[in-house]
């Protein structure tokens, strides 16, 4: 498997920093940030293949706003939902705005790595099939 | 309200409306009888007081004859042929002839000395000069005594007159037959029990009365009581009996006629008709009671009844209530530790990732450190699992809904819990209706609650028992209900077996959260969990859900 770049967000900052560490350890390159507003900004710079992203954050911008913005910023990097169980109705919300799938808090990391994993073959298969499409689409006006 | 007090009340009821009617009923029954009591002695007195009227008059005309009769005879013959007792005889004879009544005839001259006499007695020669009488028909004239008992000792009374011959004076003398006159004043009494009598100024009899007393005897009462005319009173008689007396005044208001009566005798009429109401009263008082009981055991039946229903709706209500706002707070509270949870997870794994690195290997307390990584993955892995049962009927928030055939969700729970039953000896028997359609609704949660009540029932029950799982449908409701015959929940705990976090089991063995998590999910499914226990005879849950479920929310 390719190695692929995680994005965690997260308010809880002990959670996020053990997270990326754990990752890390993994080989899989990941970064935490504490807010909606910061993943934005940094997805401005950097492309990032999986986002998991916490939905219910305090102050500022909820996980909802954010998983639009990202849609925005970075149309294919496929976002995974974390979530308490109170909030499974806007994790559902988030699935129709183009989240990958949700994941309910509190989660191991042995549960949480296939997921990745899943969403990263989508990902994946969604960029072969876009660079197919260019190659195409370059070829016929060639 | 306690039974108590609705006894109180029914009493209150009661005793307030009697007293208001039975108020009225005595007050114109005694008025009544009173009104009439007052009538009919007015008319006894009316009737004693013409009759005494009347025989006092009888009594006056009877004296005036005597006396106008002894005048004429005086008149019309002189002295001397008075003295003469042939002649005397002979007017003796006429007045009787005449009038009557006479029982002897006498000449007497101004000095007093009995010249002349007719009659029973030897009275001829007698001087009558002291005699208090002489001195009275000498100065008016014409005299009539009071009954006294003279020379012959025999009660009696006499008329003189007083004759002018010339210059000369001289007096005719009669006495009247005492038991003549005696008879026509009896003659005015009325009844068994009245009484008639002629009494004088002083209250000496002058006649013999039929009951009380004898002639020249005293009077019970004091005839200054009688005043002119004619005078009704109430007195007791000498007997001590209550009796109406009517006096009429006589003989120049010398004699008084009285005629005594006892109210008793005219009032019988009176008493009849007393009975007859009181009779009526009786009848209308216990009628009245009657219909009063009756009627206020209906009115606070019903009450009781609607408020017995009312209080059912409240307890619900406050049920339902209670539940919602637990349940908010719960979810609220697992949702705050779910990030603990979460970091601590992440922590632990941390540590694991950390520890698996060589170096730390060799540490002589790496088992150790393992082991209470291990335990308090082992522990979060607990508070996880509570934290998800309490919330695990909200992962579902709206139902899904599905074709659901409820008999053969219960047989499929039924076939799960059967080795658990039959491992303690427990019957698990079905009586389930052919005739409920397929319904719209969730078989997950239905079948979830299923499980959660007949495994409770089981675990009630413990060893050896049976579990009846009976449905039916009642109009658009289906009722499924789940007895078993365990040991029943105490009526202190009843309030609480809905309450999440409430639980009989030991520690660890069971969260508390099974009936809660029925309850909503019924109640989310637009129906309605109740149960009934009694101790020592078992308990029942009854699940009721709509045929047609209703809109979503």
């Amino acid at each position: 498997m390719e190695f692929f770049n995680v994005l965690v967000v997260d308010d809880e900052e002990d959670f996020v920093e053990t997270l990326v560490n754990r990752l890390n350890k993994r080989k899989v390159p990941a970064t935490g940030v504490l807010s909606g507003e910061e993943a934005i900004e940094l997805m401005k710079e950097r492309e990032f293949d999986v986002v998991i992203l916490d939905v219910k954050m305090p102050g500022g911008m909820d996980g909802i706003e954010t998983l639009r913005e990202i849609k925005k910023v970075q149309p294919l990097a496929e976002v995974l939902l974390l979530t308490g169980h109170a909030s499974v109705e806007t994790s559902i919300e988030g699935m129709k705005l183009g989240a990958f799938d949700y994941v309910l808090k509190p989660i191991k990391l042995e549960d949480l790595f296939p997921k990745l994993a899943e969403a990263f073959e989508r990902k994946d298969a969604h960029d072969s099939k876009i660079r197919g499409a260019k190659i195409k689409k370059l070829l016929r006006y060639w | 309200m306690k039974s108590s007090a609705y006894a109180n009340l029914q009493r209150k009821i009661i005793t307030v409306t009697l007293l208001v009617s039975f108020a009225p009923l005595i007050i114109l029954g005694v008025t009544m009888y009173y009104q009439v009591a007052l009538m009919c002695k007015d008319k006894t007195e009316e009737h004693i007081k013409y009759r005494a009227r009347a025989q006092a008059q009888a009594i006056d005309l009877f004296l005036k004859e005597r006396t106008a009769i002894l005048s004429a005879m005086a008149d019309t013959h002189s002295f001397n042929d008075m003295i003469d007792e042939k002649n005397l005889s002979r007017v003796f004879e006429v007045m009787n002839l005449r009038a009557g009544a006479f029982v002897d005839l006498g000449v007497i001259d101004s000095a007093g000395q009995h010249l002349a006499y007719v009659g029973p007695y030897d009275l001829s020669g007698l001087n009558y000069y002291q005699e208090s009488w002489f001195g009275e028909v000498m100065s008016k004239g014409v005299y009539i005594s009071d009954v006294y008992m003279g020379f012959r000792q025999l009660p009696h009374f006499i008329i003189a007159v007083r004759c002018w011959e010339g210059q000369r004076s001289w007096i005719l003398r009669a006495t009247i037959d005492p038991n003549i006159f005696g008879a026509i004043v009896l003659s005015a009494q009325i009844g068994k029990t009245g009484d008639a009598y002629l009494v004088n100024k002083a209250g000496i009899y002058q006649t013999h009365p039929r009951f009380s007393g004898k002639i020249l005897t005293e009077f019970n009462l004091d005839t200054k009581m009688f005043r002119g005319g004619t005078t009704v009173i109430e007195a007791r008689g000498s007997l001590g009996n209550r009796l109406l007396y009517a006096g009429s005044w006589s003989n120049n208001n010398k004699w008084l006629l009285v005629i005594s009566q006892e109210p008793a005798e005219y009032m019988r009429r009176l008493f009849a008709l007393r009975n007859t109401e009181i009779a009526i009263i009786i009848f209308g008082i216990f009628a009245i009671i009657m219909t009063t009981i009756f009627t206020t055991r209906l009115a606070v039946n019903h009450l009781r009844d609607s408020d017995a229903k009312m209080n059912e709706l409240n307890a619900q209500l406050i049920q339902s209530d209670k539940l919602a706002a637990l349940g908010k707070m719960a979810t609220g509270v697992a949702h705050e530790i779910n990030n603990p949870l979460n970091i601590i997870i992440q922590k632990t794994g941390w540590m694991e990732d950390l520890l698996a690195e060589e170096e730390f290997q060799n540490s002589e307390n790496y088992g150790e450190y393992k082991k209470s990584i291990e335990k308090i993955e082992y522990h979060v892995e607990r508070a996880r699992k509570v934290v998800h049962n309490m919330l695990g009927y909200a992962r579902k928030m709206e139902p899904h809904l599905e074709d659901v055939d409820l008999n053969r969700t219960i047989n499929r729970t039924i076939d799960m819990l059967e080795n658990y039953a039959r491992d303690n000896n427990i019957d698990i028997q079905t009586d389930l209706s052919p005739d409920i359609p397929i319904i719209a609704s969730d078989e997950a949660q239905l079948q979830q609650v299923f499980m959660n009540l007949i495994s409770n029932s089981i675990d009630a029950i413990g060893k050896d028992g049976l579990i009846q799982v009976k449905s039916y449908r009642i109009k658009e409701n289906i009722t499924v209900s789940i007895t078993d015959d365990g040991p029943g929940i105490p009526r202190d705990q009843q309030k609480k077996v809905f309450d999440p976090f409430f639980t009989t089991k030991q520690t660890g063995k069971g969260t508390g959260l099974g009936l809660w998590i029925c309850y909503s999910i019924i109640e989310k499914l637009g129906g309605s969990l109740s149960f009934r226990s009694k101790v020592g005879e078992g308990t029942t849950f009854t699940i009721s859900i709509p045929l047609i479920v209703p809109e979503k929310k």
